[in-house]
């Protein structure tokens, strides 16, 4: 592992993202306006529960919308990453360097962090200013789901790589198209037990459905759901193992296949 | 002098159509070999071949006698390239361009190296502005710098000099061979311009449908087709059927 290759590929996506207004809207913006959205939204449904209700939906409904909206940027920052050297033609470049894959992984990674953490604390700040959610009550239970919150992202990412590898730049919408692709079978916004039975156990494999409703269980119950815990990062390594494979994968049949020249070509 | 890349009997087949046809050749230390040949000659495939761009279906490429299957990312720090297809980012400064590259090649004393390539290839005034808002030339030129920024000893120029005037093609020529010869490396260059190609080769390798059809000197190419113009024995070589024996 050389560090100067990683440091490389970290540099390389921080300069473009420290001075574009859109990028920085991509990571503050939209959040901000869904915010208000889910908020408002939220404040209604409150107002239609009975007086008597201890359900607090603003906690319930605005953390899933934080922890989803984290789990939407980690996958797109991972993703648009990689489109960003295909948009610039510096794809050819890039794979002609002496950078491994896992070098190239990582640095994606680390800007994935830097965007993920900035992210995180502008939107649970703001949540606190407009709504008096402070997400930081749930403590320590945070972190195991925040971790594999990015992590399933970073996964998907790295299976978006694969798939802009193999199809070409035209590929490039399923970097926004994967995370609503997750989203209704991942029980963000209502829990499992809504589902048909079938459909239980099929979702049963993906880790955003056992972090999501790990979550809600922490909230209502003020307990840390050690099985959702256990499940949500066994099946999170089943995954990153997978999307590197797939990924290894498809770029050995884009050298065979010619298919990384076409990535600057198409 | 050393063989700096062996090539052996390598092959790149896409389905049932031969991009490269078992071709052979190597480079030696200080040698600038061209390759020529018309489209679709394997020009393009052979240098991504050479860049682990492209899997080769068969043979071998060896640089300083390892193999570059084996020892990819080894090899490719050693090496670098140049080609009007793949740009620079155009959302970066020439500066942060080369400041990128430097260290995706390992380059420790990554502020002077990128420092001293924008002087030496005349880049300094355009420093601030975005690589995509220069002219085809000027990213050209900065294509070739960064080219130089791990210090090659195997550089794979591909059209270096289609977007340049006259006067700054000769100079960077100069540049590229002051380089080559400090640097005992050695260079593969593709280029439609024969006076440029007479003017820089050691040797010329001419493919034709995947095959390596004449691999020479100038001179010697020129009395064996009994052609005083290069031009002339490319449209000879790129018109006549294979030959087996080569």
């Amino acid at each position: 592992m050389n560090r100067l290759h990683i440091l490389g590929i970290f540099y390389r996506n921080i300069v473009l993202i420290r001075r574009s207004v859109p990028k920085l809207f991509g990571l503050f913006g939209f959040v901000t306006v869904a915010l208000f959205l889910w908020g408002f939204l939220t404040l209604w449904v409150q107002t239609l529960a009975p007086d008597d209700t201890a359900t607090d939906f603003i906690l319930l409904i605005l953390s899933a919308f934080i922890f989803w909206s984290l789990f939407d940027l980690s996958q797109r920052s991972f993703g648009i990453s990689f489109l960003e050297e295909v948009w610039s033609r510096n794809i050819i470049n890039l794979f002609a360097s002496p950078v491994k894959l896992s070098e190239m992984v990582l640095g994606f990674i680390l800007v994935g962090v830097v965007q993920a953490l900035l992210a995180f604390f502008y939107v649970t700040t703001l949540a606190f200013l407009l709504y008096a959610l402070n997400i930081w009550n749930l403590g320590l239970y945070i972190i195991p789901f925040f971790i594999n919150i990015l992590v399933f992202g970073w996964a998907l990412g790295v299976v978006t790589i694969g798939l802009v590898v193999r199809f070409g730049p035209s590929a490039d919408i399923l970097a926004f198209f994967i995370p609503f692709l997750v989203l209704p079978f991942s029980a963000v916004y209502y829990p499992v037990s809504v589902f048909p039975p079938v459909l239980q156990k099929l979702t049963f494999v993906l880790p955003t459905r056992h972090m999501f409703e790990g979550m809600r269980t922490a909230i209502t119950e003020g307990v840390m759901p050690l099985d959702n815990v256990f499940w949500a990062t066994v099946l999170n390594l089943v995954f990153v193992v997978l999307a590197f494979l797939f990924l290894y994968w498809m770029l050995r049949l884009a050298r065979i296949k010619g298919y990384l020249s076409r990535l600057v070509h198409d | 002098m050393a063989t700096i890349l062996r090539v052996t009997n390598l092959t790149k087949q896409y389905n049932s159509f031969t991009a490269v046809n078992r071709i052979s050749f190597e480079i030696k230390e200080g040698e600038i070999v061209s390759l020529l040949g018309p489209n679709g000659a394997g020009k393009t495939t052979t240098i991504q071949m050479l860049l682990s761009l492209v899997s080769p279906t068969s043979g071998d490429i060896e640089v300083f006698g390892k193999n570059l299957r084996e020892h990819r990312e080894e090899l490719l720090s050693m090496m670098n390239f140049s080609a009007p297809y793949s740009l620079l980012p155009y959302n970066l400064t020439p500066r942060e361009g080369l400041t990128v590259f430097s260290l995706l090649y390992g380059v420790r004393n990554y502020r002077e190296r990128v420092k001293s390539l924008l002087d030496e290839f005349n880049l300094g005034e355009l420093v601030n502005r975005k690589i995509g808002q220069l002219s085809s030339g000027e990213q050209m030129r900065l294509g070739i710098a960064k080219a130089f920024v791990n210090n090659p000893k195997l550089l794979l120029l591909d059209e270096p000099t289609a977007s340049l005037d006259p006067p700054t093609a000769r100079q960077l020529r100069a540049r590229i061979l002051k380089r080559i010869q400090e640097s005992r490396g050695a260079v593969l260059w593709t280029s439609h311009n024969m006076r440029e190609v007479e003017t820089v080769s050691d040797r010329i390798i001419f493919l034709s449908r995947g095959r390596v059809v004449a691999d020479d000197t100038p001179q010697n190419l020129k009395k064996q087709y009994g052609q005083e113009d290069l031009e002339e024995i490319f449209i000879i070589i790129a018109n006549e059927p294979i030959r087996e024996s080569l």
